[in-house]
């Protein structure tokens, strides 16, 4: 075993009694028709998550899950099928559905040769991943991360904390005869708490993680920031006052509300939706579509990072991709069928759940580079508006390119000062307009602490985003306070 | 291949037994599917999926561990038991953990007619049609409908196998269709708005006309074109089926045991209060013949039934397991849903508001300035709270008359109120998921805007 995950390539074959000249077989077998492509994608994923609520590790679960994936893709056309038992025959069986995509009149294509591996990036080499680590050990933390916010004030009702740890082997073989294959661990810690005074009940969360071992949360006591954000988060909130309702000034901390890329830019530019032109940045490239302090950049290729891949889900080692430059949209994010359709290069964005889906472009860690103002500065030159510093989740509309995402701890800016709490509110905004409005860029990019995971057509995938101080000159705020 | 059958799930609760398991319960379910794309009149995709999984949840005293494995073969199996039994040893053990109080499994099961005995898996061929007519339709309703993401077409298939050591087994299947349409309508300044409709069933002979989910999927692309953001203002919101349903949903998960314990929702000790307008009555039904949220036993082998959760804005009933209920004092209510190697969740079966007298029509009458409300995007509901703050789109009623489409402001309110300010309910109750509203009139709510 310890030998197959340094040489990922041999997994597959050594598990599922797989051979090359199997393999050769099948994918010749899902090229029989007019086809222009076809890989199998494999999968092993084991994973353990423990839970404590009311002071109990109350909750261990385990999971071994494994199958294999056949495509094939014809022009714009792509047929899928899977199975979740690895052998020949049921690989076969699917070769033959997901080449049903393709027009029926066979032509000669070369015999495929497996052979070459794909260089990956070592982006996550860990000695040990934290499900090496013994249950009794990462239940003791979450005992003592129950204790620690509990401690942290009298008004904290409930602790709920999470650990979830995996590790998934993937393994892409396709018709260039290219082998891709990798050894992906992931981990998240995760603590909510509930707080309650006279005047009602609050919730708080902070967690993280990425692609780390367990002594990462060890390290510079992560697990007491994470508890006592939480708890903190939690009873600021106790104070909130209604938020405002209305298009005003709104600083946006740094770090997690780099999730306004994601939903604003991001998915706008993702190779789909610009192929088919229904992205409200179809065709923009070239064009200002942000303030000239703005670059955004996604980048799968940060050591560690929830939203790091050696290699994306179609084998294609991941890069680093501008997406706008100083206000001028750059790129797309692109997989294989994408960035063949659109005559350009994959961008290593390929990305699929699990081998019971279809890759589609995705983002990876997608971040704004920083500018030059103190947060300090930004903050001050606010005479009224919002700050924002933490986020829940947020969603777009590709087509009209409106998006939201709702702010959980907020702050009222009075005369340069951020003063009350405020409930959490809704922002909305529209994608192709609002970083236009960004005038000033903080020099303290942060990435968020390795939480974030992004769905889009029923498949989630880890995610990072990042963001320095930025000021937006006019956002919508959905308070109830008018 | 192993055979998921009865023998099989009675000998992994003896493998459990064997392993030292006090208590032990399996679930295998088994599915497969086909899902059909086109796109502007071309195939666009084909996916096809054959799953299979098996659940255990095995209790040591009062300790337990849940695992799921895709490896059926009973070697791999041994050890997966011995495995999770193992990791059961390792965690803390709970006052209020088990299996269900025995004396409450059913004896017999209702026939809920959850599968389609005349149509299995849809061919390709056949799906293809289906899509392309659907998405025909579409593209041929108005010479503004420019382009497309596509119709779809899914047919599946799946199996569900539950026993525990307490002597309890059960089997049901069930079979689920689908056709969504999503036409891209594009006005002359080039702005461009997406519509999406769908249909979906256990049955395939009562799934909507293909043509009829395509032309309604264009309608609503086309009366979102020339959407403009309003002035934030404080005025009446007429929710329309599927965003009053969303509602619904938020105060199922509000209603929900393992929410209620936990101290995280606004419902906490309001069971037998008034938390709604007298206008609303809100029942949960898992026995309703046919329907997408029924099944015949819950996720842990307890009966499911139809019940009132809300009584004439009473609340009658919180949703609970079997743990949640023991945690609050109460009984379980049959609403314990379960996913392969998870432990029970609550969920609400078949969801509905009962209807009212008024048509959609008279209810926007009634508005003298307002927005209906036909889109809803983002995750801003406080289910602890009852904050609620979400991005929304519609169209604006002036003197009781729709006119102008809305786009990128903001609702805000908090669900204790607008629950309690229901003022009027629609006649228009359609059973298009498990989840279902007739339209809904709230007093008076918040919206952002420029």
């Amino acid at each position: 075993m310890a030998n197959d995950l340094v040489r990922p390539e041999q997994f597959f074959l050594n598990r599922f009694g797989m051979n090359e000249s199997g393999l050769e077989r099948i994918l010749g077998s899902a090229l029989e028709r007019k086809a222009d492509y076809a890989d199998l994608f494999f999968e092993y994923r084991s994973a353990e998550g423990l839970a404590l609520e009311e002071s109990m590790v109350n909750h261990t679960s385990k999971s071994v899950s494994h199958g294999v994936g056949v495509r094939v893709c014809a022009e714009d056309r792509t047929g899928y099928a899977y199975s979740d038992e690895v052998t020949f025959d049921r690989m076969r069986i699917a070769a033959e559905a997901a080449r049903a995509i393709a027009d029926s009149r066979a032509e000669p294509h070369a015999a495929v040769q497996v052979g070459g591996a794909v260089t990956r990036h070592q982006l996550y080499e860990l000695e040990s991943t934290p499900l090496d680590v013994p249950i009794e050990e990462r239940a003791k933390l979450l005992r003592q991360i129950d204790e620690l916010a509990r401690a942290y004030d009298p008004r904290v009702r409930n602790v709920m904390a999470s650990f979830a740890a995996e590790r998934k082997i993937v393994m892409i073989v396709n018709s260039e005869g290219r082998v891709a294959a990798d050894v992906q661990p992931l981990c998240r810690l995760n603590v909510t708490v509930i707080a309650e005074d006279e005047k009602g009940r609050q919730v708080g969360s902070f967690g993280g993680g990425g692609r780390v071992e367990w002594s990462y949360f060890l390290d510079q006591d992560r697990w007491k920031h994470y508890t006592r954000e939480a708890a903190r988060q939690a009873i600021v909130n106790l104070d909130a006052v209604d938020a405002p309702a209305g298009e005003m000034i709104v600083v946006l901390g740094n770090g997690w509300p780099g999730i306004l890329l994601h939903e604003a830019i991001g998915h706008g530019l993702e190779g789909d939706f610009n192929r088919k032109g229904v992205s409200a940045f179809s065709g923009r490239i070239g064009q200002s579509v942000a303030s000239p302090l703005c670059t955004v950049i996604d980048d799968g290729t940060i050591a560690n990072r929830r939203g790091s891949l050696n290699v994306d889900d179609e084998g294609t080692p991941t890069s680093r991709t501008v997406l706008i430059e100083k206000g001028i949209l750059r790129g797309y994010l692109q997989d294989r069928l994408n960035a063949r359709l659109m005559k350009t290069a994959p961008t290593g964005n390929g990305r699929r759940e699990s081998f019971a889906h279809v890759p589609m472009p995705r983002m990876t860690n997608t971040f704004m580079l920083p500018g030059e103002s103190t947060p300090e500065e930004i903050i001050g030159s606010v005479k009224k508006g919002l700050y924002a510093v933490s986020f829940g989740g947020g969603q777009v509309d590709i087509t009209n390119g409106k998006f939201v995402f709702s702010a959980s701890e907020a702050y009222l800016i009075e005369d340069g000062k951020a003063t009350r709490p405020v409930k959490g509110a809704t922002l909305i905004g529209n994608g192709p307009d609002v970083l236009t409005r960004v005038s000033m860029v903080g020099n303290d990019l942060a990435l968020d602490s390795g939480i974030g995971t992004c769905g889009k057509d029923g498949q989630s995938v880890p995610v990072g985003v990042g963001l320095p101080t930025i000021r937006i000159d006019g956002i919508t705020v959905g308070g109830t306070r008018a | 291949m192993a055979q998921v059958d009865a023998a099989l799930a009675e000998w992994v609760l003896g493998v459990a037994r064997r392993n030292g398991a006090t208590a032990a319960e399996v679930l295998c379910v088994s599915a497969e599917s086909l899902a059909a794309g086109v796109r502007l009149g071309e195939v666009e995709k084909l996916k096809s999926s054959r799953e299979r999984r098996l659940g255990i949840r095995v209790f040591v005293g009062q300790s337990s561990a849940n695992a799921s494995t895709a490896e059926l073969e009973r070697d791999g199996l041994e050890d997966f038991v011995a495995h999770t039994v193992g990791l059961a040893r390792l965690t803390a053990a709970d006052p209020s953990a088990g299996l269900p109080d025995a004396t409450l499994h059913p004896k017999g099961f209702p026939e809920l007619e959850l599968a389609d005995n005349d149509q299995g898996i849809v061919d390709a061929d056949t799906a293809l049609a289906i899509a392309s007519r659907a998405e025909r339709a579409a593209l041929s309703a108005d010479p503004r409908i420019k382009n497309s993401e596509g119709a779809e077409f899914d047919s599946g298939r799946y199996h569900v196998m539950f026993a525990n050591s307490q002597g309890f087994a059960g089997e049901y299947e069930g079979t689920s269709f689908h056709i969504g349409v999503a036409p891209i309508a594009q006005s002359d300044s080039g702005a461009m708005q997406q519509g999406y409709w769908y249909t979906a069933n256990r049955h395939f002979a009562k799934l909507e006309n293909a043509e009829a989910v395509g032309a309604m999927a264009a309608k609503r692309a086309l009366r979102r074109l020339g959407s403009r953001k309003i002035k934030t203002t404080r005025v009446p919101i007429v929710f329309d089926p599927d965003m009053a349903a969303g509602l619904l949903r938020a105060l199922a998960g509000a209603a929900s045991g393992p929410s209620l314990y936990k101290g995280a929702s606004f419902l906490v000790d309001k069971l037998g209060e008034r938390i709604a307008s007298p206008l609303v009555t809100i029942r949960d039904d898992g026995i309703m013949v046919g329907a997408m949220g029924s099944k015949p036993f819950d996720g842990e082998g307890l009966a499911t039934n139809r019940k009132s959760l809300v009584e004439q804005g009473v609340l009658k009933t919180y949703l609970l397991d079997s743990y949640s209920a023991r945690k609050l004092k109460l009984q379980p209510t049959g609403n314990a849903a379960r996913s392969v190697g998870d432990a029970p969740t609550v969920s609400a079966t078949n969801l509905y508001l009962e209807p009212g007298s008024h048509s959609p029509q008279e209810i926007i009458a009634t508005v003298k300035q307002g927005l209906y409300v036909t889109e809803l995007i983002g995750f801003g509901v406080n289910g602890v709270t009852g904050d609620y703050s979400r991005g929304a789109g519609g169209m604006w009623i002036e003197n009781g008359e729709l006119t102008f489409p809305v786009q990128e402001v903001t609702i805000a309110g908090n669900l204790k109120e607008m629950f309690q300010s229901i003022e009027m309910i629609g006649n228009d109750l359609l059973w298009r998921s498990s989840v279902v509203s007739p339209t809904l009139k709230i007093a008076e709510m918040m919206i952002a805007g420029a």
